[in-house]
C-alpha cells in the first residue's frame, strides 16, 4: 500500500468561492457560513474530500459559498441525495444543509429515515421558523398562532420541535446552537464533525427581513443568560444572570431551583450526554419563553450514541460476500443456473 | 389399451387456480423443463394483485399461460389448448380463453358446492355436469384426493399435504407432454434442502401425478413436442426483470462503474431489486429508500460520486420521481431510471400490463426537461436495451428512461446469452485535472455534447451544481434571459444528437416498401411479429418495424414510414406513440389501441391487417 499522504492543508480563504453571497444583509446565514468556513480547515480533511449537498430555501443556497465540492438539489431532498452520495463513497465528509421548511416540512420524511439509518453525515439545520425565500409564510416550526402573510388570523399550526423529532428518529447526535454565538457555534460543528454518525445540529438562525428577532430572548445580552441553558457534559444545569439558578431532578419533573451566592449545591442535575431518558427531558424543556414559569431553552449537545453506521454495514456485506464467495463472473452470470445446447 | 403419441408443433397451457395453489410455480416449473427439453416458447404470468384474494373467488384466480413448440414462438398464445383449472372459479374466469374443442383438466376437487358457489355458479349448477362443457375434451381429476391418498403415510398434516397438490398435476403433464422430470426434481432438492420430509412428499406427489398417467388406461394419447429449430448454441431461460438486472450488472463491469440501486418496492418492478439484492459480490449496492423521490435522489447522490446511479419503478412511482429527474436532466449526471409499465392511471391495475407511460417518459417533467428514452421488445431484449441505455447515459452524461412493461418483465423467453466478452466496453472519463487553463469549467461540452465528470474525491476541481439555470461552461448560477434559452437549447440538442451515435432503424421484417407497416414498440413485439408471419403467408403485404429508440427517433425513420402506403401502430394505450409520429413526421398513422390490462393477441392483429389493406 502507498502511504497515506496528509492532506493538502488549507484555510478559511480558500474556502470562500467566487461567487457574490446573496443573502440580505444582516441575515443570520452569514455568520453560520462563517463559522464553517473557520472550523472546516482544522478538521484535517482534504478539501476535494468534502461535499455540502443542500435542498431549496434561503440557507440552501451554502453550497455556493463553500469551494468544495457542492450540490444544491431540490426541495427537502438533500438528505435523500446526501443518503446515496454517503452509501456508496464512504470515505467523503458529507455535510447536508438545510432549513426548517427544507428540512422538517417538504423533506420531513427523508429526515426521520436519515437519523434511524445513522450515515456518517452531518445535518445543519438553519431554524428560522420561517419560510424566507417563498417571502415570509409560517413553518413547520414557527409558534402557535403565528401570523404571516398565509395566516393573516395566526397559524392554527403546532410547531415541531425538532430536537425532540431527531431523538424520537432514534438520532445518535442532538445538539442546537444558535447563530448569534460564533464560539458556542463552532464549537458544536466540530463536535457534530467528530460523531460517528448522523449529526443533527438545529441552529437557530434570524431571518431579520421575515422574522426578525425570533430568537432575541436567547440572543440578546440583556436576557440571555436567563432564558438559556449551556449543556456541558459532566456539568450541572446551571443558568442565570449570576449562575445564580439551576435544575434538579425530582423524580422524573425538572425542577428550577435558586443558588444561593456562593454555595455550591451538589444535588443539580448533571448533564450526561449519554443519557438518553434525560436527553428526552431536556429535549422538552421547549416553552413559550413569554409564559410564565418556563424552563430556559438548551444550547449544546443534548445527546450522543455510538450505533453502526449504514454504509458501514453496507460495506461489509460486499466484503463478506467477496470473501466467501469471490468476485462475481460475469459469464457465470449471463450463463444463469441452467442451460441447454441446440446442435 | 395401447397408448400413442400424437406429434405437434405448438402447444398453449394455461394453468389456472387460485393464488393460494401454487400455479405460478407450477408454469414456471413446466417452463423450465420445456426450455431445457429445448422447445422454443414465450410465457405470460398473470396474477391478481391481492396477495391471498378469497378463496375460490374469481378474483383471487391466479394463471400463467405457456406457449412452447418446435418451431419459432413468439407470444404467448391467444386462445390456450389445454387449461389447469384448479378450482370452479378458475374454470369460469378462463374458459373464454380455451380454443373449441380444447383440453380442460379439472381438479372436482374445486368443484364441490362451496367452491361453486363462491365462483358464482346458481344452486345446484356444476359445469363439470351440466354441459357447459360440450365441444371440450374433459379431463376429470381427483387431485386432492389422490394427493392425500400418495401421502397418507408421510405423517404430515392435512395442510401440508394439499400443499403439495400442485406437484401431481405438475407429473400429470410431464407425462403428457413426454417431458422429463429431471429438472423439477433437482429443483425441489433445492428448495427443501432442509426439510426432507416435505421434499419427500412432493417428489412422491409429482411421480403419482406422472405414473397415474401412465397406468390409467382411459389416458390413451401423450403428445410430443420436439425440440425447436432455433439457431445452434447455448440457451438459458429469461424473464425480463432478471435481463435487466443482469444488464445492469455486465454494463456496469463494462464501464467500470459500481452500480447504486435506490428502489422502493412496487410491483412489477420488486424483482429487479431483489434480483440485484443478490450481487452483491459484483459490488452492486442496493439501497431500498423510504420512498420513490428518496429512491432516486439516492441514486443521483451516488452518480454525483461517480457510480452508475440506478433507480426503477412502475408509472405511479416514476409520477413521483419526475422533480428529480429535472434535476438530474440540469444536473447533466448519468442515470438510469426503469419504468416497468403496468395498468394505470393512479393505482390502475398493478399485476397487469399496459404501454401507456410513454407520454410521461417523453414529456413528465415540468418544463423542458428531455431525455433519450429506450423500450425493450421481448424478456431478452431487456438485457440489450438495458446495457444500451447505460451506455447512453454515461457517454452522454444524461438521464435516461427504460421502458419496460408487466408483460415482459414477468414473461420468459429462451435467450442464447452472450459470452461477457461478446459485449463492447463502456468508455468512462473522470475528468483528473483542469479543462480550461487554469480554470475548471463544469459544463464545458465535448462534439457530443456532453460535459466532463468529475467526481468529489478529484483534488483541484471542485464545484458546485445544481437545479437553478446555469451560465455556459462556467455552470454558475444564471437568470440571463438569453443564455437561459440557449441552455434550454443546447441541452435538449445533446439529447438529439444521440441519434448520430445509435443503429439505423431496421424492418424486422418483409419489404422495405409496400402497402403496409406495422410501426410497434415495446411489449407488443412478439404478437406483431406472429400477424405478420401469418398475413405474409396469406400472401397480404405487410412489413413490421419495431422501435427501440423511442428519442431520439432512428435518424431514418420518417424515410421508412414514407415507404408504405399505410402505417399502423398498434399500442397498450389509447395512443401515444401514434402522436409522436404524426407530430414529427405528418403522416396519417393509424392507431390499433387496447387498455384491457392484457397483451394483444396475434389474431387480434392480424384482423387489423386485413381490415386496413382492405381499404
Ligand atoms: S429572507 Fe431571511 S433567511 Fe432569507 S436571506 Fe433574507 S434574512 Fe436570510
Amino acid at each position: 500500500m502507498e502511504p497515506t499522504q496528509a492532506p493538502e492543508k488549507f484555510t478559511s480563504k480558500d474556502l470562500i468561492t467566487d461567487q457574490d453571497v446573496r443573502w440580505c444583509p444582516g441575515c443570520g446565514d452569514y455568520s453560520i457560513l462563517k463559522q464553517a468556513q473557520t472550523i472546516v480547515p482544522d478538521l484535517g480533511l482534504a478539501r476535494e474530500n468534502i461535499v455540502f449537498i443542500s435542498g431549496i430555501g434561503c440557507s440552501s443556497r451554502f453550497p455556493y459559498y463553500m469551494e468544495t465540492y457542492g450540490m444544491h438539489s431540490i426541495h427537502g431532498r438533500a438528505t435523500a441525495v446526501a443518503s446515496g452520495l454517503k452509501a456508496s463513497r464512504p470515505e467523503l465528509s458529507v455535510w447536508i444543509v438545510t432549513g426548517d421548511g427544507d428540512g422538517l416540512s417538504i423533506g420531513g420524511n427523508h429526515m426521520i429515515h436519515l437519523l434511524r439509518r445513522n450515515f456518517n453525515v452531518n445535518v445543519l439545520l438553519f431554524n428560522n421558523q420561517i419560510y424566507g425565500l417563498t417571502k415570509g409564510q409560517y413553518s413547520p416550526t414557527s409558534e402557535e398562532g403565528k401570523v404571516t402573510k398565509s395566516t393573516p388570523m395566526g397559524s392554527v399550526d403546532h410547531p415541531f420541535n425538532p430536537i425532540a423529532l431527531c431523538l424520537g428518529a432514534d438520532g445518535t447526535f442532538a445538539a442546537r446552537s444558535m447563530d448569534r454565538d460564533p464560539k458556542h457555534l463552532q464549537a458544536m460543528l466540530r463536535r457534530a464533525y467528530d460523531h460517528k454518525g448522523t449529526s443533527f445540529l438545529e441552529i437557530y438562525q434570524n431571518c431579520n427581513v421575515f422574522n426578525d428577532g425570533a430568537f432575541e430572548v436567547y440572543t440578546e445580552k440583556t436576557s440571555k443568560k436567563n432564558e438559556t441553558l449551556f449543556l456541558e457534559h459532566g456539568k450541572p444545569l446551571i443558568f442565570g444572570d449570576t449562575g445564580n439558578k439551576g435544575i434538579k431532578l425530582d423524580g422524573f419533573i425538572p425542577v428550577v431551583v435558586d443558588i444561593p451566592e456562593g454555595s455550591s449545591p451538589n444535588d443539580l442535575w448533571i448533564h450526561d450526554e449519554r443519557d438518553r431518558l434525560k436527553a428526552n427531558i431536556l429535549a422538552r424543556f421547549f416553552d413559550n419563553p413569554s409564559k410564565p414559569n418556563h424552563y430556559p431553552r438548551p444550547f449544546g449537545v443534548f445527546y450522543v450514541e455510538d450505533r453502526y453506521c449504514y454504509e458501514d454495514r453496507m460495506g461489509d456485506q460486499i466484503t463478506q460476500v467477496l470473501s466467501q464467495k469471490g468476485k462475481g463472473k460475469l459469464d457465470d452470470l449471463l450463463r444463469g443456473k441452467e442451460i441447454w445446447e441446440i446442435q | 389399451m395401447s397408448k400413442h403419441t400424437d406429434v405437434l408443433d405448438n402447444v398453449i397451457i394455461k394453468f389456472a387456480g387460485d393464488s393460494g395453489d401454487g400455479m405460478q410455480l407450477t408454469g414456471n416449473q413446466f417452463t423450465n423443463t420445456t426450455a431445457l427439453f429445448g422447445n422454443d416458447l414465450s410465457t405470460f404470468p398473470d396474477f391478481p394483485a391481492e396477495i391471498r384474494a378469497p378463496q375460490g373467488t374469481l378474483a383471487g384466480v391466479s394463471g400463467f399461460q405457456l406457449h412452447f413448440g418446435s418451431v419459432e414462438i413468439y407470444t404467448p398464445g391467444d386462445h390456450c389448448d389445454v387449461l389447469v383449472v384448479m378450482n370452479s372459479a378458475a374454470l369460469k374466469a378462463n374458459l373464454t380463453y380455451l380454443r373449441k374443442g380444447g383440453t380442460i383438466i379439472a381438479n372436482i376437487d374445486g368443484f364441490d358446492p362451496k367452491n361453486l358457489r363462491l365462483a358464482g355458479y346458481a344452486d345446484g349448477k356444476n359445469p363439470l355436469e351440466d354441459g357447459t362443457l360440450e365441444g371440450f375434451n374433459v379431463i376429470q381429476l381427483d387431485v386432492s384426493k389422490m394427493t392425500r391418498h400418495a401421502l397418507e403415510d408421510s405423517g404430515l398434516g392435512t395442510k401440508e399435504i394439499d400443499r403439495a397438490k400442485n406437484m401431481f398435476v405438475l407429473g400429470f403433464l410431464y407425462w403428457m407432454y413426454n417431458r422429463p422430470m429431471e429438472f423439477t426434481v433437482r429443483f425441489l432438492e433445492e428448495k427443501f434442502k432442509s426439510k426432507p420430509d416435505i421434499l419427500a412428499a412432493n417428489l412422491k406427489v409429482l411421480k403419482a401425478g406422472y405414473y397415474f398417467g401412465d397406468t390409467r388406461e382411459e389416458f390413451t394419447t401423450r403428445y410430443s413436442v420436439g425440440p425447436a429449430k432455433m439457431p445452434p448454441g447455448i440457451y438459458r431461460n429469461i424473464m425480463g426483470n432478471q435481463a435487466t438486472a443482469i444488464g445492469l450488472v455486465v454494463a456496469s463491469e463494462k464501464s467500470g462503474l459500481p452500480i447504486f440501486y435506490g428502489s422502493y418496492p412496487i410491483t412489477p418492478a420488486s424483482d429487479i431489486l431483489h434480483e440485484l439484492s443478490r450481487y452483491k459480490n459484483f459490488g452492486v449496492r442496493t439501497f431500498q429508500a423510504e420512498d420513490e423521490i428518496a429512491a432516486i435522489c439516492s441514486a443521483i447522490g451516488a452518480s454525483f460520486g461517480g457510480q452508475l446511479g440506478v433507480t426503477a419503478s412502475s408509472g405511479p412511482g416514476i409520477a413521483l420521481k419526475m422533480e428529480a429527474m429535472g434535476l438530474a436532466h440540469m444536473l447533466e449526471l448519468p442515470l438510469i431510471i426503469c419504468d416497468i409499465q403496468r395498468g394505470g392511471p393512479s393505482t390502475g391495475l398493478p399485476t397487469k400490463t399496459e404501454q401507456a407511460d410513454l407520454l410521461q417518459a417523453l414529456y413528465g417533467r415540468n418544463s423542458e426537461a428531455p431525455m433519450p428514452v429506450l423500450a425493450a421488445a421481448t424478456p431478452s431484449d431487456c438485457f440489450y436495451t438495458i446495457f444500451e441505455a447505460c451506455r447512453i447515459a454515461i457517454e452522454f452524461m444524461t438521464p435516461i428512461i427504460f421502458l419496460s412493461d408487466g408483460y415482459i418483465a414477468n414473461g420468459a423467453e429462451p435467450w442464447q446469452f452472450p459470452k461477457s466478452s461478446d459485449m463492447p466496453e463502456i468508455k468512462v472519463n473522470f475528468l483528473k485535472e483542469k479543462n480550461a487553463g487554469d480554470k475548471f469549467l463544469p459544463y464545458k461540452r465535448d462534439e457530443k455534447l456532453s460535459r466532463p465528470w468529475a467526481v468529489p474525491g478529484t483534488k483541484g476541481l471542485e464545484h458546485r451544481i445544481g437545479g437553478i439555470e446555469k451560465q455556459h461552461e462556467t455552470g454558475n448560477i444564471s437568470y440571463e434571459p438569453l443564455n437561459h434559452e440557449f441552455m434550454v437549447k443546447l441541452r435538449a440538442e445533446k439529447v438529439e444528437r444521440v441519434a448520430d451515435f445509435i443503429p439505423l432503424q431496421k424492418l424486422d421484417s418483409g419489404n422495405d416498401k409496400g402497402k403496409l407497416l406495422i410501426l410497434g414498440w415495446g411489449s407488443t413485439y412478439g404478437a406483431i411479429k406472429s400477424a405478420c408471419i401469418k398475413a405474409r403467408a396469406e400472401g397480404l403485404d405487410v412489413s413490421h418495424a419495431h422501435v427501440r429508440y423511442m428519442k431520439p427517433l432512428p435518424k431514418n425513420l420518417g424515410e421508412i414510414l414514407y415507404n408504405f402506403e399505410h402505417v399502423l401502430i398498434p399500442e397498450m394505450n389509447t395512443g401515444q406513440f401514434i402522436k409522436v409520429i404524426r407530430d414529427k413526421y405528418l403522416i396519417p398513422a393509424e392507431g390499433f389501441n387496447k387498455v384491457q390490462g392484457i397483451p394483444f393477441t396475434a389474431t387480434e392483429i392480424l384482423e387489423k391487417i386485413k381490415e386496413v389493406l382492405k381499404k
